[in-house]
């Protein structure tokens, strides 16, 4: 009981013990890497969003199409490729063969690229297909029926109406892709391109048998992991006027 | 009458086949689902060599289209000299066999709790889908390392880790599921009539959860693939001389520069695996859901009118 | 100013094969008048309309025919359609609860037709949708128009549908069933605002429902429609007195009348007849108690003055008169 009571404040004051294998609070620890992990996912999913809705509301307007099948095919690829394999790709092309950028490594933007873009695929493939079937379906509602008997464009429907109506859906998604991003994905690419984040930092310590700091990152990940789920929420309510808060 | 029953199941079977041939790529996935489960379950009879097979004569070795490459090791050599092609089959087994298992566990792991939480109800219910919040936010591949940090790493791990990580979407799924299926005039009917709980289970709910249950263990299976890769590549899953491609592909990235086939073809095997099983996925989910698959057949015939007009 | 639709034939392929919706329709209207379109379920009545606004998609196809306005094609796809529609020609649908955008709110979903059409400001165009809104019988209507959809009831939701279909000041206004989904008292207070506009701005309105009474109320002129079809075609006061196609016949025999104490009510035997197949004649031969080899070929719609009847035998009594008591 004494020593669940212990347990429970030391969570409560962020005191995880140290870190046996850097000799220094693993809080400490924690929060020099989280930063850099934060950014790798910042810019990938930035990049992730920014391109996916254009491509899936252009394929939604021809389901079937051309360009449709073309971004559905590259979206299921994107899907079923390993990140680790894609990441090691990518230094293959992009840094062996055509020396543009650096293979692994942190400090200049250039150093940022090639992580990031290994983290953006899968969120960008799921981004798009998602974008693309639920553009599909919005179309088909009355409300756009009544869109086009006001005599409104093509192209105004889309970027005025539907894509409105994805936005709650959409945003789920995203938080979603967040999570898994900072629970999973970050381990494995920062591994490839030795990028000192959190993922990296626990790959090292769980090789070096250092409970404790794995201990300190699991659990700000998952305290970050409730965290974004009550901000998603509370952001849903404020676009769709349906939605009451409670 | 028996007779008219079996060829008209006969019939729709075959109308099935042919719609989805009539798809082309998810008749392409459901033909490379099968080729890759026939390479990889005669993996022994089929390989040239002994996965495990050293030569070293033969180190590093390119594939046969390279110069330098011969027919002998068609997808070229590692640096122990070791058949990549062989090596790729024999992989296959261990990739499946932990997909295989993994999504048979948590889904018989999942469909019980679901069942139970959502036929009783009230405070089994709450407890469990409490249970089953907190573990999804718990984080995927991190908590993983940190269990395999402590019971240390190898295949049974791999595949107890994974279920145990894997099992609240078919809960979840399997008492949203129940719950709104007790509310069914029918099954209200049979808990009239004095049906046993059991048999409401067995022969009223089961039946409907089949089709949602079958295309979300089939995806499932790929995340299980991937995360199986993943952390085998990350050195905590499976553990040689036991062959995985996550594993073949962490070793080949410290000849990146000299022989890419290490990584290439072991990184497209895992690629095609879940590429080639979502495609069929997809098709399934939709032709188990008669309204989707009007929907397809509007939106496939609506794109073939298209192309007709334009050329 | 006419709207004129001719031989309009439409398809729709599905996977259990192809529906003929439409099957040669013919109708003009112009400035002032109003036409009901009467039929049954899949009479083609709605899909004549979204024939009309360019609503119809792929998987369903115009085969044939034009629909033209001022005689230019409404059908090119050059932007002339997008010009008329909203503007010249608007449209409200039967249910007004899906028909509106859920998250915008109705003063933007009204101004956009206004800054489209029009090119208004943003401050012109919310000034005149407050108007439209007071002129539908909205009251608060400064408060109104910055509200949602879901704010509103299902009647003032169609009265904000019918003020955004009136914004550009309309020549026709097409109403699918607009009081359908709506509470009865509600139908009454809707049909009394769509003619207070009629005689008000001098609108056209096609006005299409099932409910003969409805067309009664509010219409000059009645098309009968049957699969795909107009069977029958004149003035309101006429189709009650001289019904001519035995299908209206059967229509109007079926409808309960209050004024007459009705042992029971009466119906048009069988069911209409599948779209799919292909069919040579008359539609309505198998339920008809007056078919004859005749029928077996599909009779021309002839036009006789102010009355259109596609029928062998125009004005014979179908059915025994209807007995009182």
């Amino acid at each position: 009981m004494v020593q669940l009571w212990a347990f429970a404040v030391d969570m409560v004051t962020l005191d995880f013990g140290d870190s046996l294998w850097q000799r220094r609070p693993a809080v400490e620890v924690v929060f020099e890497r989280l930063p850099n992990t934060l950014l790798l996912i910042a810019a990938s999913l930035a990049f992730a969003i920014l391109v996916a809705i254009p491509l899936g509301a252009i394929a939604a307007l021809r389901p079937g199409g051309f360009l449709d099948r073309l971004t559905m095919s590259i979206g299921l690829i994107g899907l079923a490729t390993p990140q680790f394999f894609l990441g090691l790709v990518f230094i293959m092309v992009f840094a062996v063969q055509l020396k543009w950028l650096p293979t692994s490594g942190f400090g200049t933007a250039a150093h940022l690229v090639l992580p990031a873009l290994t983290l953006a695929i899968t969120p960008l493939a799921r981004f798009t297909l998602m974008v693309r079937s639920s553009m599909i379906e919005e179309l088909n509602q009355p409300y756009v029926r009544t869109a086009r008997a006001k005599g409104m464009g093509r192209a105004r429907i889309l970027r005025v109406h539907t894509l409105r109506n994805i936005l709650v859906p959409f945003m789920n998604l995203s938080a979603w892709e967040l999570i898994v991003a900072l629970s999973g994905y970050t381990v494995v690419v920062e591994t490839v391109f030795a990028w000192p984040g959190l993922g990296h930092t626990a790959v090292q310590a769980i090789q070096r048998g250092d409970l404790f700091l794995m201990q300190a990152i699991v659990f700000t990940i998952a305290f970050m992991t409730v965290f974004i789920t009550l901000l998603i929420d509370v952001a849903s309510k404020l676009i769709d006027p349906r939605i009451k808060l409670n | 009458m028996t007779d008219q029953g079996i060829s008209q199941t006969g019939r729709r079977r075959t109308s099935l086949f042919r719609e989805l041939l009539s798809d082309t790529p998810a008749a392409i996935g459901a033909a490379l689902i099968v080729l890759i489960v026939v390479l990889t379950l005669f993996a022994p009879l089929i390989a040239p060599f002994d996965p495990a097979d050293q030569n070293l004569t033969a180190r590093l070795a390119p594939p046969v289209w390279i110069d330098g490459g011969s027919w002998q090791h068609v997808l070229g050599t590692d640096s122990l000299g070791r058949d990549v092609l062989s090596r790729i089959l024999h992989g296959g087994q261990v990739t499946l066999l932990i997909g295989l298992c993994t999504t048979v566990i948590a889904l018989a792991i999942g469909v019980v709790i679901g069942l139970w939480a959502g036929y009783c109800g009230g405070r089994a219910d709450s407890i469990l889908m409490r249970i089953v919040d907190i573990q999804v936010s718990f984080p995927g591949i991190l908590l993983i390392l940190l269990i395999v940090g402590v019971i240390g790493p190898g295949m049974m791990t791999m595949i107890i880790v994974l279920s145990v990580t894997n099992w609240m979407v078919y809960a979840r799924l399997v008492r949203s599921t129940v719950m709104s299926l007790r509310q069914t005039p029918y099954v209200e009917a049979a808990e009239l009539v004095g049906c046993r709980p059991a048999r409401v289970i067995f022969v009223h709910i089961l039946p409907n959860l089949i089709p949602p249950l079958l295309t979300l263990s089939i995806l499932e299976f790929t995340n299980i693939v991937l995360a199986e890769a993943a952390v085998s590549f990350l050195g905590f899953g499976v553990q040689p001389p036991a062959i995985s491609w996550g594993l073949d592909v962490a070793t080949g990235r410290d000849y990146l520069f000299i022989a890419w086939w290490l990584v290439a073809f072991p990184g497209i095997a895992i690629a095609l695996t879940v590429l080639s099983v979502n495609l069929f996925a997809n098709w399934v989910r939709v032709t188990t859901d008669p309204q989707e698959r009007e929907r397809r057949f509007a939106r496939d015939l609506a794109a073939r009118q298209r192309r007709g007009l334009s050329s | 100013m006419t709207l004129t639709v001719r031989d309009l034939h439409v398809a729709f392929e599905t996977r259990g094969g192809r529906v003929n919706a439409l099957r040669g329709v013919n109708l003009s209207v112009a400035p002032g008048e109003t036409l009901g379109i009467v039929g049954e379920s899949g009479s083609g009545k709605s899909v004549t309309a979204q024939a009309i606004m360019g609503l119809i998609d792929l998987p369903g196809r115009i085969e044939a025919g034009s629909i033209t306005w001022n005689g230019k094609s409404l059908l090119e796809g050059d932007g002339y359609g997008t010009s008329v529609w909203g503007r010249e020609i608007s449209m409200i649908f039967q249910d007004p609860m899906t028909s509106l955008n859920p998250l915008m709110t109705i003063g933007a979903q009204i101004c956009e037709v206004l800054t489209q059409h029009l090119g208004m400001t943003a401050e012109q165009a919310r000034e005149r949708a407050v108007d439209l809104l007071a002129a539908v019988g909205i009251s608060g209507p400064r408060r109104r128009v910055d509200q949602y959809p879901h704010e509103f009831s299902g009647g003032m939701r169609q009265r904000a549908m019918i003020a955004m279909s009136i914004a550009c000041n309309p020549k026709v206004l097409i109403a699918d069933e607009p009081t359908t989904a709506l509470d009865v008292t509600v139908q009454a207070q809707i049909l009394d605002l769509l003619a207070e506009l009629q005689s008000g701005l001098g609108l056209a309105i096609i006005l299409i429902t099932h409910d003969l009474g409805t067309v009664a109320g509010l219409c000059q002129r009645v098309a009968v429609m049957y699969s795909g079809r107009i069977v029958e075609s004149q003035s309101v006061d006429a189709i009650f007195e001289r019904p001519q196609h035995p299908y209206t016949q059967g229509l109007l025999r079926s409808t309960p009348r209050l004024d007459e104490p009705a042992t029971r009510l009466l119906s048009i035997e069988g069911t209409p007849p599948s779209l799919m197949q292909a069919d040579d004649g008359c539609a309505f031969r198998k339920r008809c108690p007056i078919a004859a080899d005749a029928c077996k070929e599909m009779p021309p719609l002839v036009t006789e003055g102010a009355v259109q009847i596609a029928c062998h035998f125009p004005g014979r009594p179908a059915w025994q008169a209807r007995q009182a008591g």
